[in-house]
């Protein structure tokens, strides 16, 4: 089948099977490989981007439900100008990444629920984790770099 | 000032952070053009006779290229015969099959011996073909009783290795018979502690791709090792000049990417059998089923002293599940009884073990292997002793911990403690903590009968890094004449911060800025002769070669520049703040790195140095926990994790608590969370994450950290190893904290992890204990 949808502010357009996953699409077809499969089971949030601006877990959603729909992932965070987001700036800052492997869905995750609550505290944080499982940082710098990312779009004014 | 000891952010990140990295499945190299993918067929019974596997049905689906088994693999020379290892064997640099009567094939033969294990590998145009195909390969299997715990292996009534005869894979250690030292001992105590087999989840799972092309193998594999790759790798019949090893990004290993395992073996293979580029990237359901696992041990104890608090002997004897094939998990135990008495110095110590295979995922290291067991168990013993006497069990620690006016210090199981304060760890944590405002605390909740109580878990530990120091670690520097450098470490990077380290060493030494410094590790072209990370060993012994290398390259310059200014060497010197070479006392003529380097005729400057350890080193710290324990649920919240974990000097802050606070978590989550189950007929139950309780951020508070810096002499830094102490440290604290809430309700223990089911039933069977104890008055 044809998919059609929007890629990190791009038109993008594939032929791919009726079962196709949305993060196969965005590996295998659009060549984004940072979006990364860490479980199949929805568990473990490596493979997180933005749906229309909400974050889903791209190994559970199929390419066919994106059709016609804007996906964001950590290559289209950044800016034009190549200018990190606050959130790629805050875990860089706070040591919030070590293998790497779970950040771009982190990243992601945290975009989204900061979009949600601008000031969270470090329980909402945590609990809006709780589907993101990194195995490096004891989740420490991670919540760390939320919330140093919570303080620095308000003091931006954003 | 020195760069050494500040905050510095690391290098690795802006790529991470903005692409993501390029871990195997990422890479888009030519020579992987038109790759096929590899799936494998894995064993779905965990004990059996395979009497036949027929792939037809799967050959004739769309996109198939080959289904190859064991018998495709006649171009594979046969393993040399294997020696079993002396029973006092040290753990071996390599996680290999034993060989011999225990061998493990790389696709099974005639027997499967655990779910997940490997029996063929399809290779499909695309991954979807690839499961389709997989589930249509027919394996037909005569089943036979499965060993599905230690149990049932220590029974001998099924033999996983028939030719063996036993399924006890190796016994080691110190005579455990002599009861005598117990003699006379006022408080004596005895009981069974399990510590249970893990997942090490990395959230990359195991990932290989290769390549053959013109004679050469190419191998990009998900590694902590790539050079110990390559040498596994030649049991393919291949020179390792045949072999090129390339380890990409790796998104995490905790032990249990040293090396390769036999499926990327088989991949290799499977590349060169059939001259296609082959990749493969395995689930979560394979991560979880065929990956090794580790821990799994079952200890009994017997720990005894004085009423005053004195510990006179302590015995531990260890049995360890080693899975279905005694890999490295036929070592580790060797571990454990060196570190059996932990900080204490405890006059008479037996320790010993058994090794069995079950039919269960082959056990091997995990972020402290070995060591873990040995902290775990010796704390609890601690507690017990304590609680027996009626002591605080920080007394009863402090009494009984080696000085340190006593280092160097020879335990009685023959473990060479370097250095260490013990005392000073454990002070620091109980201040930060305000330990007897906790014990307040708690009393007033218990003199309440509040349902949440409180619980207050110490651990004090000492864990062994570089426990291979002499096999040490290479390092080769490059000034170019552009007045770079580039750094060829031969250990391996997945996550630590190797090479902002490394480049903070070079700078320090050669006054390079950090952002002119390259780092390079896991490609065996560029680095053929490397050992790799593991063991809490990198910066101990990769970056003492780094550091070697730095002074070797900045020697070399040295002459370079007195031949330059026409001057003595000795009057040579490097103004490390700004990179310049000068005459002393002639700061106003001066030469770059570019000019050194561009000097000597086109001869790179360059230094390729080894450096190797006498003996490993010996890091130690103090943790404290404190719980909140929901007596009528049984659930467990953290509240605090205070911890001072002493690797001697800080190299980088940033990255030491990086390497603590995931520590911390990993030892947290076995003690409360996570745990691989398998049912009685050795069905994994624990196959994917959504029934592995892998621990989140909910589970866990912010981590409470505290500076603690006794250094060593055993390298040029001073430095001990940080990786896996946290995990070490963690696992007793939380423990001894849950079970520390519940002390007063008459609950002696409760083995990890403390689940909610598991808490509440101890308490329920202690009220019951009480009530029956009560009636028969």
């Amino acid at each position: 089948m044809k998919v059609e949808l929007t890629v990190n502010g791009k038109e993008f357009t594939a032929d791919v099977e009726d079962r196709t996953l949305l993060v196969h699409l965005l590996r295998d077809a659009a060549n984004l490989t940072a979006t990364n499969i860490g479980c199949e089971t929805t568990s473990c949030g490596a493979c997180t981007v933005l749906l229309d601006g909400e974050s889903v877990k791209s190994c559970t959603v199929l390419a066919a439900q994106a059709d016609g729909r804007e996906v964001t992932t950590l290559e289209g965070l950044a800016g034009d100008d190549g200018e990190m987001h606050p959130v790629q700036r805050a875990f860089h800052q706070e040591h919030g990444l070590q293998c790497g492997y779970c950040t771009p869905g982190m990243v992601m995750a945290i975009v989204s629920l900061l979009q949600e609550n601008p000031s969270p505290s470090e329980a909402d944080v945590r609990q809006g984790l709780e589907g993101n499982i990194c195995r490096c940082t004891g989740y420490h710098n991670i919540v760390r770099a939320a919330l140093s990312a919570a303080a620095a779009t308000k003091g931006a004014g954003k | 000032m020195s760069i050494l000891g500040t905050r510095v952010i690391r290098t690795e990140d802006p790529r991470l952070l903005t692409a993501g990295g390029v871990y195997v499945d990422d890479l888009r190299e030519p020579e992987l053009a038109g790759a096929v993918r590899a799936t494998f067929v894995r064993a779905t019974v965990a004990h059996a006779k395979i009497t036949g596997i027929d792939a037809s049905a799967a050959l004739e689906q769309p996109g198939v290229v080959a289904v190859l088994t064991a018998a495709d693999m006649t171009d594979i020379p046969a393993p040399p015969p294997a020696e079993e290892p002396a029973a006092d064997a040290p753990p071996p640099e390599v996680p290999m099959p034993m060989g011999g009567k225990w061998s493990e094939p790389l696709l099974a033969t005639d027997t499967v011996r655990f779910v997940g294990e490997p029996v063929a590998i399809v290779l499909t145009d695309s991954t979807y073909q690839g499961e389709d195909a997989a589930e249509l390969v027919s394996v037909d299997y005569d089943v036979l009783p499965a060993v599905a715990s230690i149990d049932d292996a220590l029974r001998d009534e099924s033999i996983l290795f028939p030719a063996a005869g036993t399924n006890v894979a190796v016994r080691g250690g110190r005579d455990t018979s002599d009861d005598s030292v117990f003699d006379g001992l006022d408080v004596v105590v005895e009981g069974d502690i399990v510590n249970q087999r893990v997942a090490a989840l990395p959230m990359e799972g195991r990932a290989t791709a290769a390549a053959w092309r013109d004679g050469k193998l190419t191998v990009w594999t998900s590694t902590q090792n790539a050079q110990i790759s390559r040498l596994i790798l030649t049991s393919l019949g291949l020179s390792p000049e045949q072999i090129r090893v390339v380890a990409p990004d790796v998104g995490g290993g905790f032990g249990a990417k040293i090396g390769v395992d036999r499926d990327s073996i088989v991949v290799a293979w499977a590349a060169r059998h059939t001259g296609r580029p082959v990749r493969w990237t395995e689930t979560r359901y394979e991560n979880l089923t065929a990956m090794t696992q580790g821990r799994a041990q079952v200890h009994h104890i017997k720990i005894g002293g004085t009423r005053d608090g004195h510990i006179r002997a302590y015995r531990l004897e260890i049995v360890q599940d080693t899975g279905a094939y005694p890999r490295m998990g036929g070592f580790l135990p060797s571990l454990t009884c060196l570190m059996a008495p932990g900080v204490y110095d405890i006059p008479h110590v037996q320790a010993d073990y058994t090794v069995v295979v079950t039919n269960a995922a082959p056990i091997a290291a995990y972020r402290g292997a070995g060591r873990p067991e040995a902290a775990a168990t010796i704390e609890r013993a601690v507690d017990w002793f304590a609680a027996a006497a009626g002591l605080d069990p920080v007394d009863v620690r402090k009494l009984n911990f080696i000085k340190k006016e006593q280092f160097p210090f020879v335990t009685k199981t023959g473990a060479p403690y370097d250095t260490g304060d013990y005392e000073a760890a454990l002070d620091k944590v109980l201040a930060q903590a305000d330990y007897a405002r906790l014990r307040a605390e708690q009393r007033k909740r218990r003199e309440h009968g509040d349902v949440r109580q409180l619980g207050i878990g110490i651990s004090s530990y000492v864990e062994i890094t570089a426990a291979d120091a002499t096999a040490g670690e290479t390092a080769r520097i490059d000034v170019h004449d552009d007045g770079t450098a580039t750094v060829y470490t031969g250990s391996s990077a997945h996550g630590q911060g190797h090479h902002t380290a490394f480049a903070m060493l070079v700078t320090d030494e050669l006054g390079i800025p950090m952002d002119k410094v390259e780092v390079v590790h896991g490609d065996t072209d560029l680095i053929p002769d490397g050992v790799g990370t593991y063991g809490s060993r990198s910066l101990q012994l990769g970056g003492s070669a780094v550091h070697k290398a730095a002074i070797e390259v900045k020697d070399e310059a040295a002459k370079r520049a007195a031949s330059l200014f026409e001057a003595r060497k000795a009057d040579v010197v490097l103004d490390k703040a700004t990179g310049a070479w000068h005459i002393a006392g002639d700061p106003d003529k001066s030469l770059t790195w570019a000019q050194i380097a561009n000097a000597a005729d086109g001869k790179t400057l360059t230094a390729n140095v080894r450096f190797t350890g006498d003996r490993p080193t010996f890091p130690f710290g103090s943790q404290l926990s404190l719980a909140e324990v929901d007596t009528e649920t049984g659930k467990v919240t953290l509240l605090r994790h205070v911890t001072a974990d002493d690797a001697g000097p800080v190299l980088n802050p940033v990255l030491l608590e990086g390497q603590r606070h995931g520590g911390i978590a990993q030892g947290a989550a076995q003690a409360l969370v996570e745990e691989i189950l398998y049912d009685p007929d050795g069905n994994p139950l624990t196959s994917t994450l959504a029934d592995y309780g892998a621990i989140t951020a909910t589970e866990l508070p912010s981590f409470e950290l505290l500076t603690s810096e006794t250094g060593t002499d055993l390298n040029p830094l001073g430095v001990k190893g940080i990786g896996e102490a946290g995990t070490i440290g963690a696992t007793p604290a939380v423990q001894n904290a849950v079970i520390d809430a519940l002390a007063h309700l008459g609950v002696r223990h409760v083995d990890m992890p403390t689940t909610p089911e598991r808490v509440w039933t101890a308490i329920n069977e202690a009220a019951l204990r009480a009530a029956r104890e009560a009636n028969a008055k």
